[in-house]
């Protein structure tokens, strides 16, 4: 079985973002990371793979950017993935990412794709969804679990009033979350050797038009202070809570 | 032309954020003057799909197919496609739910249509169309052009207030064509919250950090989240301890909520736990380091030790309350 992680390379979540004089999100000098949805679906890819009861022989990751991200996609290999697909190019919304990745996929073999619930910067909750929808294969979202079981696969899905377990054929795309793997896995030494041996295989992308534009963005107003109450006096906060803010009712 | 709503099924009973989808889908067929058209999936009693009128369906479907009982992604997009084209709907609009986020990008794909999630009022502008959302997490705001004719979105929770200004319409039945083999799920088990009140769906949420200092504490956000109505919440390194169950985490990588009231005791506001509450109307905390960054996105802030204070708020409102 081959696994297909699409992997999106995010900035660092816990850095503040400032916008540009042209009013542009201020790429400059950020750390980039794997998005944490995408990081967790590797080391859940990774895992089956080293189960010897499983059947999973290989996991590539593909992911969408420009050569700027290789230093993110070679952390992601020094994981443990196998293999790591670079389509060269910077799409501008997430249908142009989703029709480079179904170019690619139609070309080639594959059993489970794992994408992420949503890119951490843009939130686009987009890409996995389209790029199932486009090559109108199986899919399953919002998944908490993975299991093998011979050519098919158990599913843990959260609804939104609970959970499901479920079984799927293959091939199947999958939209992972929180849960898929407990802690995301640390890049072994031996794995960072490796991984800067193995290859990156870089693909010239197809011509495609995006279907949205960012028109401008805009920095949240600057909140008013908080409103401190005394320790002393937690009514005082209640009272607050009650005929100020009106969103408790205690009477 | 038409406007698409997709009205889901939960346990035979629209979840709480389809009344303001549909509010917001008549306000939209207002701006274009097309009919708000409900699509509502699986079986479901008469009553409830009449009361979508209220709220300004102009007509409400509903499918109610055995077959549609379990979601499998491909079979609900065959069927939405369907009538999506039977009513030549240019917009569909779905909720920002866990069903909602996995089937409108699946039914974007096939009508090549532009797709935008967590949209947060109504278009900013029509010729040329513009939406708004928050991206970074809520950190920063985008208006987005979309170019393409059709339409799909998925609305922000809490983007707008529901309201009933219209009258309960009779439903009509519709059966779709489902090619059997287009649906691959089977489930297996289902585990159900049912009786509990929905993190994602409370108005109030009372929310326990690492400084609420052990497990047994978090009986008194319990008791107060019982006395004032609301659901309980946690940050993540509560969950990974195993103090609280996962469901409660909240934030960029757990749950996000957007309630009227989110509570916040010995949490220290790390970004990514505000990625999931920042939209909540009102942020209060109790916190004993004045310095804690959650001060800086609360309304209201007591800086005090959140196992002193807990047990004097409880007090008070069952004074108040005469309980
Ligand atoms: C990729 C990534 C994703 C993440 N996603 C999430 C997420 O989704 N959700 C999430 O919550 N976190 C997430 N985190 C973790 C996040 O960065 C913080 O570590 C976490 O939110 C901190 O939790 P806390 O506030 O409970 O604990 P702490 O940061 O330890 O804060 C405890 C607070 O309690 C206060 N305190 C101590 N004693 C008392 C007392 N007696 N009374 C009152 N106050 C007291 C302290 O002053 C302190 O401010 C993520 C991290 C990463 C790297
Ligand atoms: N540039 C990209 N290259 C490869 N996969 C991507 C890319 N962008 C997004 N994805 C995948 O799509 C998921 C959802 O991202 P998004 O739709 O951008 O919010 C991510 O978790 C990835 O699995």
């Amino acid at each position: 079985m081959e696994i297909i992680i699409l992997m999106s390379v995010v900035p660092d979540t816990s850095v503040k973002i400032k916008l540009t004089a042209d009013g542009l999100p201020d790429m400059k000098e950020i750390p980039w990371i794997i998005n944490p949805w995408d990081e967790l679906a590797l080391t859940r890819a990774l895992e089956l793979k080293e189960d010897p009861g499983n059947t999973v022989n290989k996991v590539t990751l593909l992911h969408v950017g420009p050569s700027t991200h290789g230093q993110v996609l070679r952390k992601a290999m020094a994981m443990g993935a196998d293999e790591a697909v670079r389509i060269e190019a910077t799409p501008r919304d997430s249908y142009e990412t989703a029709y480079h990745i179904v170019a690619f996929l139609q070309e080639r073999a594959f059993d489970l794709v794992l994408a992420g619930i949503e890119s951490s910067d843009y939130n686009g909750a987009a890409v996995g969804g389209l790029v199932a929808g486009m090559l109108d294969i199986p899919s399953v979202s919002a998944v908490t679990g993975i299991q093998t079981e011979g050519d098919k696969l158990h599913v843990v899905r959260e609804t939104d009033g609970g959970r499901e377990t479920l079984r799927m054929p293959l091939p199947l795309l999958a939209v992972v979350q929180k849960g898929i793997a407990k802690e995301p896995r640390m890049p072994s030494m031996r794995g960072l050797m490796m991984a800067r041996k193995k290859n990156i295989h870089v693909i010239e992308p197809g011509a495609v038009d995006s279907l949205t534009e960012y028109a401008r963005f805009e920095l949240p107003p600057p909140k008013p202070p908080c409103h401190m109450v005394d320790a002393t006096n937690p009514g005082e906060l209640l009272e607050l809570l009650e005929n100020e803010s009106k969103v408790i009712h205690l009477s | 032309m038409s406007i698409l709503i997709f009205a889901e099924n939960r346990n035979g009973k629209f979840p709480r954020h389809v009344p303001e989808l549909v509010t917001y889908g008549r306000q939209l067929a207002d701006q274009f003057r097309v009919q708000a058209i409900v699509l509502a999936p699986g079986r479901m009693d008469h009553p409830e799909l009449a009361a979508l009128g209220k709220y300004g369906a102009h007509r409400v479907l509903s499918v109610p197919d055995q077959s549609l009982d379990v979601m499998d992604n491909r079979m609900y997009s065959d069927v939405i496609l369907e009538i999506a084209g039977e009513e030549d709907a240019e917009i569909l609009l779905f909720a920002y739910s866990n069903a909602g986020k996995a089937l409108a990008p699946l039914v974007a794909a096939h009508l090549q249509a532009a797709y935008v999630s967590a949209i947060t009022g109504l278009p900013a502008g029509t010729d040329p169309f513009v939406v708004r959302k928050k991206v970074f997490s809520g950190k920063v705001f985008t208006d987005i052009f979309v170019k393409t004719r059709k339409k799909v979105f998925t609305l922000a929770p809490h983007s707008l207030e529901a309201s009933e200004h219209y009258d309960p319409v009779t439903p009509e039945i519709r059966h779709v064509k489902v090619h059997e083999n287009r649906n691959v799920t089977e489930r297996m088990e289902i585990k159900s919250q049912e009786g509990k009140l929905l993190l994602t769906e409370a108005d109030i949420v009372i929310s326990g950090g690492r400084g609420m200092q052990h497990p047994d504490n978090f009986k008194l956000l319990e008791e107060l989240a019982a006395l004032l109505g609301g659901a309980t919440a946690c940050t993540r390194p509560v969950s990974d301890e195993g103090w609280r169950p996962a469901e409660e985490h909240a934030g960029q990588t757990g749950k996000i909520i957007a309630p009227d009231l989110y509570f916040a005791f010995g949490i220290s506001g790390a970004i990514q736990h505000l990625a999931g509450v920042s939209s909540s109307k009102v942020i209060a905390a109790v916190n004993t380091d004045p310095e804690a960054p959650i001060f800086e996105v609360a309304d209201y802030g007591i800086v005090g030790d959140a196992l002193d204070i807990l047990p004097k708020m409880i007090e008070e409102i069952k004074r108040r309350k005469h309980v």
